[in-house]
């Protein structure tokens, strides 16, 4: 046995602490306005490439090519204004920069055009129809006795409106317990039927719409010889919102917190009482939402009326007797028939029928509105002291920023949001 | 006071209690009733894609496979096919991709990297209210708006790329003084771009989904690293959402096959396979079916039944495999 020297190291004293040295000739550093934030600098160069964009196709499209008109011009200015927004940039950065820089204004631009497409598509309807909505009869009047070149103080769209509410009111009656009864039955019951369930619907939604107008078409008038009807106009629409309400409905209803179900039976509720008075009502403003994206596709869809409804020039109420107009149809018929004055008839309906699609779409983003805490009304304040008040389901109504019923009619419907804890507290 | 209960266990009679997952009494008549109802919307919606098939199988059976290569629709002499349709269709629903895509995924990373806080909310809300317009409402601005414009770039597209095949437009001469208008109106092109408004909210709804749900860890991560904006999207938010590209953009596609009454309002019927798309005049199945169901009779309903038999097995089959790469990617599945 050998006792064992402990190893020795060659160990140099480390390096004595530098002082850094004040440099005198170097600028003095520019205070930074904020993190993430350009300089002074570099908001010059950014606005300045887009400045000089702007001279340049100016002077490219009015004074070398023969490229008149505003679109040449606006193409050119974004052209050349990306291309000076690379040039500033490798001047003050390398590859980097530049395909940064370049992104960002390519991305801007495409939103931009977007954007653009979108207010020029309500501005178009508006400024080409506003003229017949200010006359009251066009609101409280319907076509019949009608020439298609009578002025606006004749006639109006009464007919269309009551048209389109009484189908969607049937094809509603028909889809809203069908289609939520389907979403229950799928997230609440489940078990393999539910599985082939959920499968058929959603193979259902890529139904074309004029493939479902054509369906009942077939069956309805032609098979079993009704007439067309606003009662056949309803049932076409049915078919066509059915699988997107039950599908949108079984999304929502997916992201109610397991953990309220759990409670809720642990209390000893029976599952009848838990679906009725816990998973129902949590995913109340869901529901409403995906019903009412539902009826906003509906009411816009012109094919499948098209097909079954026929088209009547005066106000029909019973929706079993007889051919019956609706909104979509009114504006189609309209401007097919090529008169100027049909035609400015045709682009007020469709004002109105943005107005209507507007409003439904309004409610439904109201009432999907994700409840915060610190933005309570008066209102649920007051309520919260009365006896009785659930707070939890102010605490979990189901966020619809991130379970967007619009979004569930895709395939990302079965994305579950709550698998990601981040999502909670985003936005 | 609490008290203890003092009663005895008597006997032995204690047992463990039957654990049964039936439903009984209101839950029974609960899980029954909710199992008619998703019978019944089964039956409503399985039995129209049956009576498709049912319907469409006389038509498939009498012209057999002519019926996919035939392009004239001419029932009154027997003479029915799908091929010219069918190549409008798809025509038609590519030109709006081309469209659509760029500008769906660049206005998704927009809002879902670019856009100032404040704003994103109200985009959100303007993308889904652009989803919920009526189609008619397109149809009219793709008609009134964008039609002379659009046949002027089609104008200017043969001019300087009619080598092209697709850029060719028969009959006229590109250089004229005085240019032919009608000849570049009401095409596959113009309805494209109609429709390409129309699944550009959809496909972009879907991918701003899918960024948003890209785990903010990795974005700073990159951040940190020293990645500019760009190299952030290319490295973390790209590659995260590729599944909900892929998805929204088949999505969009499968709306766009389907789409009728803008298609209706713009094109001029042409029956002829015509990778032209400059030049006027084409046909897509919904149109087809919107343009003739007045007049057929009852096998020629049925042959128009089985052209939209064809269209939904398309759209359903592009449906589908959107939904299955969604839910194969990582996107949306839980990470931390």
């Amino acid at each position: 046995m050998t006792v064992t020297q402990p190893p020795t190291y060659d160990v140099s004293p480390p390096p004595a602490t530098v002082l850094p040295s004040y440099d005198e000739d170097a600028a003095p550093a520019v205070p930074r306005l904020g993190l993430g934030r350009p300089s002074p600098d570099e908001r010059f160069a950014r606005i300045g490439s887009w400045a000089a964009g702007l001279g340049l196709a100016w002077v490219v499209t009015q004074r070398l090519l023969p490229l008149g008109g505003l679109p040449w011009f606006l193409i050119a200015w974004f052209v050349l204004g990306i291309v000076v927004t690379a040039v500033t940039a490798a001047m003050s950065g390398g590859r980097v920069e530049v395909k940064d820089r370049v992104a960002a204004a390519v991305i801007t631009g495409a939103a931009l055009v977007v954007g653009a497409a979108v207010v020029s598509t309500l501005v178009f309807v508006a400024v080409r129809g506003w003229k017949p909505l200010l006359h009251l009869n066009f609101w409280t009047d319907d076509m019949s006795g009608v020439g298609p070149k009578d002025g606006f103080d004749h006639g109006g769209i009464l007919h269309a409106m009551a048209g389109t509410f009484i189908e969607l009111g049937i094809a509603l009656i028909i889809t809203l317990p069908l289609g939520i009864g389907t979403a229950v039955f799928m997230t609440e019951v489940g078990g393999r039927f539910a599985r082939i369930v959920r499968t058929v619907v959603e193979a259902m939604t890529a139904l074309p719409s004029i493939v479902a107008g054509l369906f009942i078409y077939t069956v309805f008038i032609i098979a079993l010889g009704y007439p067309r009807s606003g009662l056949a106009a309803a049932l076409a629409i049915s078919v066509m919102i059915l699988p997107i309400i039950a599908r949108a409905a079984d999304v929502v209803l997916r992201v109610v917190p397991g953990g309220l179900r759990e409670a809720s039976l642990a209390l000893g509720a029976s599952r009848w009482r838990t679906v009725w008075n816990v998973v129902l009502p949590t995913a109340r403003p869901g529901l409403a939402t995906a019903v009412i994206l539902g009826v906003a596709r509906g009411v816009g869809e012109t094919s499948p009326v098209l097909l079954t409804s026929g088209a009547a020039a005066f106000l029909v109420t019973n929706p079993t007797d007889g051919v019956m107009n609706s909104m979509p149809l009114f504006i189609y018929s309209n401007v097919r028939s090529g008169e100027p004055v049909a035609i400015e008839r045709a682009f007020a309906a469709a004002s109105a029928l943005l107005l209507l699609v507007l409003i439904l779409f309004t409610i439904a983003r109201l009432l999907a509105r994700p409840r915060r805490s610190s933005r309570r009304s008066m209102a649920s304040r007051f309520r919260a002291r009365r006896p009785g008040f659930r707070p939890e389901q102010e605490e979990f109504a189901v966020d619809l920023v991130h379970a967007d019923p619009l979004v569930g009619m895709g395939p990302v419907g079965d994305a579950d949001p709550y698998a990601n804890p981040s999502n909670r507290e985003s936005s | 006071m609490t008290t203890i209960p003092t009663q005895e266990v008597t006997g032995a009679e204690v047992r463990p209690r039957r654990i049964s997952r039936a439903s009984t009494g209101a839950d029974a008549i609960f899980a029954w009733g909710a199992r008619a109802v998703g019978a019944s919307v089964l039956v409503i919606t399985g039995g129209v894609g049956l009576f498709l098939g049912y319907q469409a199988y006389p038509t498939l059976k009498r012209y057999g496979l002519g019926f996919f290569t035939e392009t004239q629709w001419q029932p009154d002499q027997d003479v029915i096919g799908i091929a010219a349709v069918l190549v409008g269709t798809v025509s038609v629903a590519m030109v709006a991709m081309f469209f659509a895509f760029p500008l769906a995924l660049a206005t998704a990373l927009y809002i879902s990297e670019y856009a100032p806080e404040r704003i994103k909310a109200t985009l959100v809300a303007l993308i889904d209210l652009m989803a919920a317009v009526p189609s008619i409402v397109y149809g009219l601005w793709g008609f009134f708006l964008v039609m002379p414009h659009a046949a002027e770039l089609a104008l200017w597209l043969q001019q300087h790329f009619g080598w092209i095949p697709f850029f060719d437009v028969k009959d006229t001469n590109p250089d004229a003084a005085v240019w032919d208008a009608t000849r570049y109106t009401a095409s596959a092109f113009c309805a494209g771009i109609a429709v390409s408004m129309m699944v550009m909210p959809m496909a972009c709804a879907v991918m701003r989904q899918v960024f948003s749900q890209t785990p903010p860890g990795e974005k700073e991560a990159a951040l940190a690293l020293g990645a500019t904006k760009w190299g952030m999207v290319t490295s973390v938010v790209l590659p995260f959402g590729r599944g909900g590209i892929i998805g929204g953009t088949m999505l969009g596609l499968g709306r766009a096959l389907g789409e009728t009454i803008a298609v209706v309002l713009i094109v001029s019927p042409a029956f002829e396979i015509k990778p032209r798309i400059l030049e006027v005049g084409t046909t897509t199945v919904s149109s087809l079916i919107a343009g003739r169901f007045g007049e057929a009779s009852a096998s020629q309903l049925s042959a128009l039944l089985a052209a939209g038999f064809v269209l939904f097995l398309i759209t359903l089959v592009v449906n589908t495999i959107a939904a299955v790469v969604v839910n194969r990617s990582r996107s949306g599945v839980g990470v931390d």
